[in-house]
This record gives structure tokens, sequence and C-alpha cells, in this order.
């Protein structure tokens, strides 16, 4: 069974629908980059995976055991954290409180569990200073060590490199690929970077309008009418016109792309 | 000075007033880190205008201040909570309209009942002589509850300030919190209002909570510092409105606003510190 799958799904905001007929699986250890323009609905999907928004049609279907309050989270960052006074360790621990039930305090477990994920991430230095004079890329790995202590299989990560400047950016990235690839984490992200989509993942969502344009992996999309609109290049009309021609002779398969 | 001092206890309104306003200003720093973090300030002020509206209400039909006034206001925090959350008026406006309207209403109520009178006058600006010893003893349950509170959601407190939509993801039902929050800012904006007035209570909540923000760096030491620069700042108040005849409200927040330049300056002059260091 997938660790996550929709099927059918839609999302709507008071009766109007914003995305539909959303149809794709995640297995353990997968790398699925989302992409879309702005307004595309990608952060409402997230919502969807987290189960902060009920879908209108169809269902997330969350397997081996995971639970939505498992999914580790990488919001953005809001204004409120800017100033805020509050060491790393502090905001570090804060993630593992999903993970204690009725347990008021912190206890070793946490405090070995956040230790293990400052390590992880190469902050362990910055333990005990205060989050609001990090530097931007500090704050987003002290933030992705909090997603960490969250959960054991999967991570959501919103748009984890935007304002970073480019070598901060290449370094999130590496870290990123190694929670996937060493620790076996699967690592869902938001994203706008088509170039880092098409190095790191392993499978590609592409979101437009209010549908879904492709899902299936990396080598497929390449080849895939939605990579080259997205890329704004003429080979898009040429493909969807033999996908015309094509569907004409024979009643396709909705889902365009590979399937699992 | 010091005999003046020690005469001042031996007023029984005095020690009641130093015991109820300890407690208050231990809760009220506590809750307001949390509201200043969440740009929820203005809240307690706009809920102290209500309490005013209610007060003056209850005098009006001759009922007990408090047993009228703690329901009406904790009703209001959850509005306003509500309102800022999902409205189409935005928080702050949705804020000025509900404390205008209530203070409004106040006025309105007092000018065709009683007129301006001393108790009036003592809602809007406190008294330390408006305490009874049932007063106090409602402050210290309630300060008690909103302490141990405090202290057992610690942790969720600390993640639902930082991080709501975080917390929401993990499966914390942060809604709850925040409902926690909104009604122990209610009872410590209701029973703070009597020494300090309902136009100076919230200065209780933000100024405490900003002071410290200026030099601590860590979520549990700026808790525990603006816990004691609230009481400190108290106390001193307390005794500079007994040597020298000044409404203890505004004592109180002026020694507050000294609180905060000094720690202000410290930031400003360690910050310095730091530039020649790295200049060096």
């Amino acid at each position: 069974m997938s660790l996550i799958s929709c099927e059918n799904l839609a999302f709507a905001y008071e009766g109007v629908t914003v995305l539909r007929n959303l149809n794709f699986a995640i297995e353990q250890g997968d790398y699925l980059c989302i992409l879309g323009e702005n307004g595309a609905g990608k952060s409402t999907l997230m919502k969807g995976l987290l189960g902060l928004k009920k879908p209108s049609a169809g269902a997330v279907v969350l397997g081996d055991g995971l639970r939505a309050r498992e999914i580790g989270y990488l919001p953005q960052q809001t204004p409120v954290q800017k100033d805020f006074p509050a060491s790393v360790q502090e905001v570090v621990l804060s993630g593992c409180l999903s993970g204690m039930g009725m347990k008021l305090f912190y206890g070793r477990e946490e405090k070995e569990k956040a230790a293990r994920n400052l390590e992880a991430l190469e902050i362990t230095d910055l333990k005990d200073r205060c989050y609001r004079d990090l530097s931007g890329g500090q704050q987003q790995r002290v933030l992705l060590a909090r997603a960490l202590c969250a959960t054991k299989k999967v991570i959501l990560l919103d748009e984890p490199v935007a304002g970073l400047d480019p070598l901060v950016t290449i370094h999130m990235y590496k870290l990123i690929e190694r929670i996937n690839k060493e620790m076996g984490i699967t690592v869902i992200m938001v994203s706008h970077d088509m170039q880092a989509a098409m190095q790191y993942a392993t499978h590609i969502l592409h979101l437009g309008e209010d549908r879904q344009l492709f899902f299936g992996t990396r080598e497929d999309y390449r080849g895939s009418a939605a990579y080259h609109s997205f890329m704004g290049g003429e080979k898009a009309i040429h493909i969807w016109n033999k996908a015309a021609r094509d569907d004409k002779k024979s009643p396709r398969h909705s889902r365009e792309g590979g399937q699992k | 000075m010091l005999k003046l001092i020690g005469e001042m206890f031996t007023y029984p309104f005095m020690v009641r007033a130093l015991c109820m306003g300890v407690l208050v200003a231990l809760c009220s720093a506590v809750l307001g880190v949390t509201l200043v973090l969440k740009r929820y300030s203005m809240i307690g002020d706009g809920l102290s205008h209500v309490g005013f509206g209610a007060l003056a209400i209850a005098t009006a039909m001759n009922a007990a201040p408090l047993a009228v006034a703690i329901p009406v206001v904790i009703a209001a925090a959850f509005l306003l909570l509500r309102l800022t959350e999902n409205s189409k008026i935005k928080g702050d406006a949705a804020i000025a309209l509900i404390s205008t309207g209530a203070l409004a209403a106040g006025v309105m109520v007092v000018s065709m009942t009683t007129g301006m009178n001393t108790d009036v006058y003592n809602y809007l600006f406190g008294s330390i002589l408006s305490m009874s010893r049932e007063d106090v003893a409602l402050t210290g349950v309630v300060s008690a509850v909103i302490m141990v509170l405090f202290v057992l959601f610690y942790n969720r407190i600390f993640a639902v300030t930082f991080d709501e939509t975080f917390a929401r993801a993990t499966g914390m039902n942060a809604e709850l919190y925040n409902m926690v929050i909104a009604l122990l800012t209610a009872l410590v904006i209701v029973i703070g209002m009597r020494m300090m007035g309902s136009l100076l209570i919230s200065s209780l909540v933000v100024f405490p909570a900003v002071t410290s923000m200026r030099t601590c760096i860590t979520f549990r030491s700026v808790m525990i510092c603006s816990a004691v620069v609230s009481a400190v700042c108290l106390v001193a108040g307390l005794v500079i409105s007994y040597l020298y005849a000044a409404p203890t409200g505004a004592s109180i927040v002026l020694c507050n606003i000294a609180a905060f330049i000094l720690f202000a300056a410290v930031r400003k002059g360690r910050e310095c510190l730091q530039s020649d260091r790295k200049s060096l």
C-alpha cells in the first residue's frame, strides 16, 4: 500500500472548486516535487495532505500506519517569527510535541531526538542562540530540524528555499537530499524551482489552473507537454497536438504520464 | 523613607493592594508575552473597555460588579478571537469597534443614572481603596488557576505562539489553546481593572513583555524576566503612589516605562559593544 494516495481528490472554497481530479500516490522513500504557478492550488493541496483542509470530493488515504499529524511540516516563515525571542533548542524541541500524547513536559527521549536532528542538520553549535538573530538559511535549517522531530516517515516542505541566496539554496537542497537518501524519509516539496525539481526529485506532480497536468516520474515528466509548457517551449504545442490525435484513435487514461 | 514604607504596610488596604497587585502583575506578565508575540496586544485594551461598560451597567443595576463583568468580558474575548481569525472586518478594526462601542454604552448608562461620581472615576483610572477582602480572595483563586494552567501547558503555549500552522499540522488543537489564552486574558483584565483602572490595565499586559524582549533571547527567560519586571514595577509604583499621593495605576505605568527605557538602553549598549568588537 502506498504511503499517501489520492483518488479523484478535489478541494473547494465556499463552493468554488479550486482543485479537482487529483490522482497520485506517494511511496516510502520518494522525493515528490509539487510544481505549479501561483494560484495553481499548491498550498491548498498541501493543507489537504496535512489534514488542515477537508476535501470536497475524494480522499487522502494514508497507508503504512501513517497519521496526518505524523507528517513533519516546514511552513513558510511568518512575520511573527522574525523577531521571536526563542532559542534554537526551544524551537526544535517544540516539534516533538506531536509525538508526546498527553505528556506535558519534555523528557530525555525528546531531548535526544532534538539533539540528533540538530546534529543531522549541522546546527548543534547554534543550539543556544536566539532564533531571531540567525540568518535566513540557519532559520530554515532550524525549522527543518523541528519538522524532523515531528515525523519518522514524511516531511512536507513549503518553498524551503524562498528568499535564500544561491549558495545557501544549494546547501539546503543537499541537506534535503540527505534527509531523503540517508535517513530514508519521504520528501514532499512544494516549489517554483523547476531546475532543482528536475535535479533532485524522483517524482513530479504538476498542477495548473485547477487540475493536475502531470503526475509521474521525473524521467517521464521530461517528455511531457506540461514540462515544455512550463519551460515556455513550442514543443508543448506539438506534444499537445499529437496527444489530441492519439486521443481520437484510442480512449486514453485520463491520467497523463506514468503511474506507479 | 524606609520608615514611611514600613508604615505603609500597617494599613490593611495597602497589604491587600500589594498581594493582589503582585498576583495580577505576575499573571498579566506571562500572558502578555504570548499576546504580544501573537500580535494580540490590543485585545487586552479592547477587553478592558468592555469591562468598563460592564461595570457601569452593573453599578446602574445595583448588581455585584465582578459577577457581571467576568462573564461579559469572557464573552467579548471569545468574540474578539473569532473576529480576528475569520471575518470580513479585520482584527484591529474589530477591536476598535467593540471597545469604543462598549465604552460608549458604559458612558451612556453612567450619565443616565449616577453621573460621573467617584465610583465611575475609579473604574476608569483605578483605585487601591476599592478592593475588598472578597476581591483579594477571588484574585488569589483566579491567579492560582492561571499560573497552574500556564505551567502545565507551557510547552504547548510556546508551540502555538511560535507557529500556529505547524502546531495545527502536527495535530495540536490550536483553537483550544487560543481559547484558553483568551479566557485567561479576560480573567486577568477583570481582576486587574479594579486597581489599575480600565484605561491603564492593558499596560500591565504589554509593557513587561516588550521590556523583557529587549534583552532576553530565550522564551523561558522572557517569561521569567517579564514576571519579575512586572512585579518589581508594581511594588515600586505602589510605593511611589503612597509616598507622593499619586494615582496608583499611573505610577505603575510610569515605572514600567522607566524599566522599558532601561532595558532598551542595555540592548543598545550591548549592540554597540558587539559592533565595536567586530570592527576591531
